[in-house]
């Protein structure tokens, strides 16, 4: 070997090491700052991870647009949906007076709420954008109490990462991290444009999630579970839109 | 064109001081022949997914709000993937918006670094200075009408052309690079609920979510076109040639006129 294809040699492996090193160290750092989505595996992991770092380092503190009353939408399209199961008619046939949140995982008080106490808690008001990944969008007021407010009356865990919420279709699930349940545009909903939420948009309680698509923003919710691993739940991807081949970061 | 362009400037400053002589220099650098495939690439998924993500709504709206229950701006006459949809046929095509969705933003992602990469470079190189703004004798109508009507009248590019690029062309990669890739991006960043908080100016100033995406529609057509011709054009000037050229960044003797 010449001394300087031997020279070549080390300075290519070195540049490797360091390579790898680094990305290792990124890695590493990324991870510690929450910047890695549970679907960060496969072949789209790398665009899905720079999706959802970018969002977290970029839009933490920043509030989904809202709109003046007079750009509220006459038409609120209520999408198509599969058909409502029993669990679901039943509570409706009772006028939702039976219908349960049941708050559990790493908080100090687990518990379940009635529409009626979440109504007892302060309102809040937004005038903002569902919009399909599809395409298609419209503006309206949503009312209803801060995802926040009732972690706060459950006692979310300093170590809890992840809010995991459940449909009453059970094939219907969705998680966000705490930035998102934090944040106080993020709603339990159970109002829409001065009325109650129609079943046709996702009454009587839906997720609001304005700051991402609207998948994130799950109809009939029954469960909260707080977490600080999303491997636990499902096949590990974090919400049931992964497992339908959907990114889990629905924020473009 | 003018014969007088027939000198390409590189040849003029003769090889580089390290190659040996005989070494031609080369049509295009490593860095533009390499972000030009990896763009194309990235282009060709963008738009591939681009249009599979459109078919789950064919249907474009101006403003903020915008759906089937909505007058529409135009509809495109193509089945959907949403039964949702009233498209006129009986059937409903499978969704595919999954992966269409992964693939459009990674793409994404590479076109953007890429570009960003290239635009730099450029800048640094004087490759936007010396190969794409047009030059001084250049500009003038009749100089782009001179192009034009030789492109009308399918006049096959001089030998000299391999070299460098005319006055239409030099226009056309400007306007591709600092216009139409611009935009394209800006539309689809404005069609992000969660980029649009962070900057609700990106989506505001198009005049609303609905009227990102039309414009994002107009756009990507419009690169379509470009990326049609531009093959077509290469196509015309001798593909094998051409592509060798921005393959290996060598222009091996004449150009092919067969």
């Amino acid at each position: 070997m010449t001394d300087l294809s031997r020279r070549k040699l080390i300075k290519t492996g070195l540049a490797a090491a360091s390579g790898i090193a680094g990305l290792g160290v990124a890695t590493g750092l990324a991870k510690n700052y929450g910047l890695i989505p549970p679907d960060c595996g496969g072949i789209w992991g790398a665009g899905e991870t720079l999706n959802y770092a970018s969002y977290r380092l970029l839009t933490n503190h920043s509030m989904a647009r809202e709109f003046a009353r007079s750009e509220i939408s006459t038409r609120p399209l209520a999408n198509e949906m599969p058909p409502l199961n029993d669990a679901f008619k039943k509570l409706q046939a009772g006028g939702f007076a039976d219908w349960r949140l049941t708050v559990d995982g790493m908080v100090d008080r687990p518990g379940m709420f009635s529409l009626e106490q979440l109504r007892s808690y302060p309102s809040r008001s937004q005038i903002t954008q569902l919009a399909c990944e599809e395409g298609w969008s419209y503006v309206a007021e949503w009312t209803g109490v801060p995802l926040s407010h009732v972690l706060e009356v459950a006692g979310i865990q300093p170590k809890a990462k992840y809010v995991v919420y459940f449909s009453i279709d059970p094939d219907w699930w969705d998680s966000i991290d705490m930035g998102d349940a934090l944040h106080p545009q993020t709603y339990l909903a159970y109002g829409m444009n001065g009325g109650d939420l129609s079943v046709g948009n996702g009454g009587p309680l839906r997720m609001r999630v304005p700051r991402q698509l609207g998948y994130k923003s799950v109809k009939f919710i029954t469960r909260l579970a707080v977490t600080d691993d999303l491997r636990k739940f499902g096949k590990g991807l974090g919400s049931a839109s992964p497992e339908g081949g959907y990114a889990w970061f629905a924020g473009i | 064109m003018g014969e007088m362009q027939s000198v390409p400037e590189v040849l003029v400053q003769g090889p580089a001081p390290l190659s040996p002589p005989t070494v031609q220099p080369s049509r295009h650098s490593a860095l533009v022949r390499a972000t030009h495939w990896i763009t194309a690439l990235s282009f060709l998924a963008l738009l591939v997914s681009g249009m599979e993500i459109l078919i789950s709504h064919p249907r474009f709206y101006w403003g903020e709000n915008g759906n089937v229950l909505t007058p529409v701006l135009f509809k495109l006459p193509i089945p959907s993937s949403r039964s949702l949809v009233p498209t006129g046929y009986g059937y409903v095509l499978p969704d595919q918006n999954g992966w269409s969705r992964y693939l459009h933003f990674q793409s994404a992602w590479l076109a953007v670094l890429t570009g960003l990469v290239y635009v730099a470079a450029g800048f640094v190189s004087g490759h936007f200075r010396k190969d794409l703004l047009p030059r001084g004798e250049d500009v003038s109508w009749r100089a782009l009408w001179r192009t034009m009507a030789s492109h009308l009248r399918f006049e096959r590019p001089s030998a000299a052309e391999a070299w460098s690029y005319n006055l239409l062309q030099r226009l056309s990669y400007l306007f591709v690079i600092f216009a139409l890739f611009p935009l394209v991006i800006w539309t689809g960043l404005a069609m992000s609920p969660a980029f649009t908080s962070a900057l609700p100016a990106s989506v505001t100033l198009l005049g609303g979510r609905q009227s990102a995406r039309t414009i994002h529609f107009f756009v990507a057509v419009s690169l379509l076109l470009f990326l049609l011709v531009h093959v077509g054009m290469v196509w015309f000037a001798g593909f094998r040639s051409r592509m060798r050229t921005m393959i290996t960044g060598r222009i091996d003797g004449p150009l092919e006129d067969a």
